[in-house]
């Protein structure tokens, strides 16, 4: 069997794939985004151009077909997609989290082998069910059970969301191993378009990422037991979950605040014209941002170092030291807040034009988008998790 | 054909150390003592001048090299629509 152990060095044609990213940004991605924010509808058209450029496999190793990308690489397409369109870059982001656990931890699994080359081939998109109702947002409790006869499962679970859980063709969720398992004795099984049931619990009309329609639903659904990844699920979120997703969504809030930035030095420039012996006020409020985003950034990017390296030794005590573990919180802790700093700051710097909705430099979306990054996964409950880490954690 | 709305705007926003108009139009306007900095202020001017817009792989050495080389990248500018 080839390894599924993924590439942690760039692609050299990585630079070439890229660019097309952000061709594809300017050309589909970003005139959409508009649209999709206004109606809070799922962005087809974005998906679909990434599904052309066939980004929906990017973390599939090419032994299966798939682009072999790093997740430096990963975190560079999601930060190119915050650019153009916020919900666009965390649908993305998601299916992408939930391709590393099937790539990380499905290894030796006859179905998950045949289901990464489907994925390759049709180019399907991953949703997650990870929160249930009555766990208040815990990963790491189910109540809901898996029930498995035989060689078929049976599972029904009240998610308060499921991010594009309609538009999905399979969605990964955790449940506890057995109707008589302890909460955390987890499993995480992907179930399928065609054998699951969605029912509408709640709507998603929020202030940003709207495009993301992360209703909530009760899930039903019927397969085969070899869909449940062979892995416990405590360590795919440890190796994987978890540093993935603080990874992919700090990477796309860079997009949104980079972006931000972006418009807020395109307006500095525009005044700077009208005469350029004398850099108007708003220049060093420029100078001030870039510091914060060139924070962001580094943050980001130590990050996936750190990230790559544990990935590269293989080591799966590794992932689960409390320094690693609140590295990763501080990341998404950070990141989330400074998302927000700097695009305030930007708005500052481009004043009423920022704040219009109908001037180019318009930064009314990205806001909204930013305030999205501290809630949709709460910085409280982390935050709390590295009070009680730090207690015990004794490296300087 | 742009040559003489450039030098005009070199003299102004250049800061050189000499007179432009002692320079040809192939001189060299570092050597002039032309400064990156400067080249902003520059940059800035011919971008009202013409109302033009240097995309950020422009804004080289070799684009800001001389009186001649500036007029060609404003005339490569002016033929394309500005885009932000």
């Amino acid at each position: 069997m080839a390894s599924l152990r993924p590439r942690t060095a760039v692609a050299p044609e990585f630079g070439a794939l890229l660019s097309e990213v952000h061709r594809v940004g300017r050309e589909v991605i970003a005139p959409a985004a508009d649209a999709v924010d206004d109606a809070a509808r799922f962005p087809h058209e974005s998906i679909a151009a990434l599904r052309e450029l066939q980004l929906l496999s990017a973390y599939v190793p090419e032994a299966y077909g798939g682009l072999g990308l790093s997740i430096a690489d990963i975190s560079k397409v999601c930060e190119a997609l915050g650019h153009y369109c916020a919900s666009t870059a965390m649908i993305f982001a998601m299916h992408q989290i939930q391709v590393a656990c099937i790539v990380h931890h499905a290894r030796g699994s006859r179905f998950f082998e045949h289901y990464l080359r489907e994925l390759v081939d049709q180019q399907l998109l991953i949703a997650s069910a990870t929160t249930e109702l009555g766990v208040g947002g815990d990963l790491r409790s189910s109540i809901c059970a898996i029930e498995v006869d035989g060689d078929r499962f049976r599972l029904v679970k009240k998610a308060p969301v499921i991010s594009y859980g309609e538009q999905a063709d399979a969605i990964l969720v955790t449940s506890r191993r057995t109707p008589d398992a302890a909460s955390s004795d987890q499993v995480h099984v992907l179930v399928r378009r065609g054998e699951t049931q969605l029912e509408a619990l709640s709507a998603w009309d929020t202030l940003g990422f709207r495009g993301t329609c992360s209703s909530g639903y009760t899930l039903s659904s019927e397969g085969a037991a070899e869909q449940i990844i062979p892995t416990p699920f405590d360590a795919i979120l440890s190796q994987t979950m978890h540093p993935v997703s603080h990874i992919v969504w700090s990477s796309l809030w860079l997009g949104i605040a980079a972006d931000a930035v972006g418009r807020a030095r395109a307006f500095v420039r525009g005044e700077a014209r009208k005469n350029p012996q004398l850099p108007p006020m708003s220049s060093l409020r420029l100078g001030e941002v870039d510091i914060v985003l060139n924070g962001m950034r580094n943050n980001v990017q130590s990050a996936v170092a750190e990230y790559a390296r544990l990935l590269e030794a293989d080591d799966a005590d590794a992932f689960k030291s409390f320094g690693f573990a609140t590295r990763i919180n501080n990341l998404k802790l950070s990141s989330s807040q400074l998302v927000v700093d700097i695009v305030g700051k930007a708005m500052l710097i481009c004043g009423l034009h920022g704040y219009r909705n109908d001037s180019k430099f318009t930064l009314g979306r990205h806001l909204r988008d930013a305030y999205g990054a501290a809630l949709m996964v709460n910085n409280d409950r982390i935050l709390a998790h590295n009070a009680t880490m730090l207690l015990a954690l004794k490296e300087a | 054909m742009y040559a003489e709305r450039v030098r005009e705007i070199v003299s102004q926003h250049g800061r050189l150390s000499v007179p432009v108009a002692e320079l040809a139009d192939d001189s060299d306007l570092y050597q002039a003592g032309l400064t990156s900095l400067a080249t902003v202020g520059l940059m800035l001017a011919l971008e009202d001048g013409f109302d033009i817009e240097f995309p950020d792989n422009m804004l080289s050495r070799r684009t800001f090299g001389s009186i001649a080389s500036l007029a060609a990248a404003v005339e490569q500018l002016a033929a394309k629509p500005v885009l932000v």
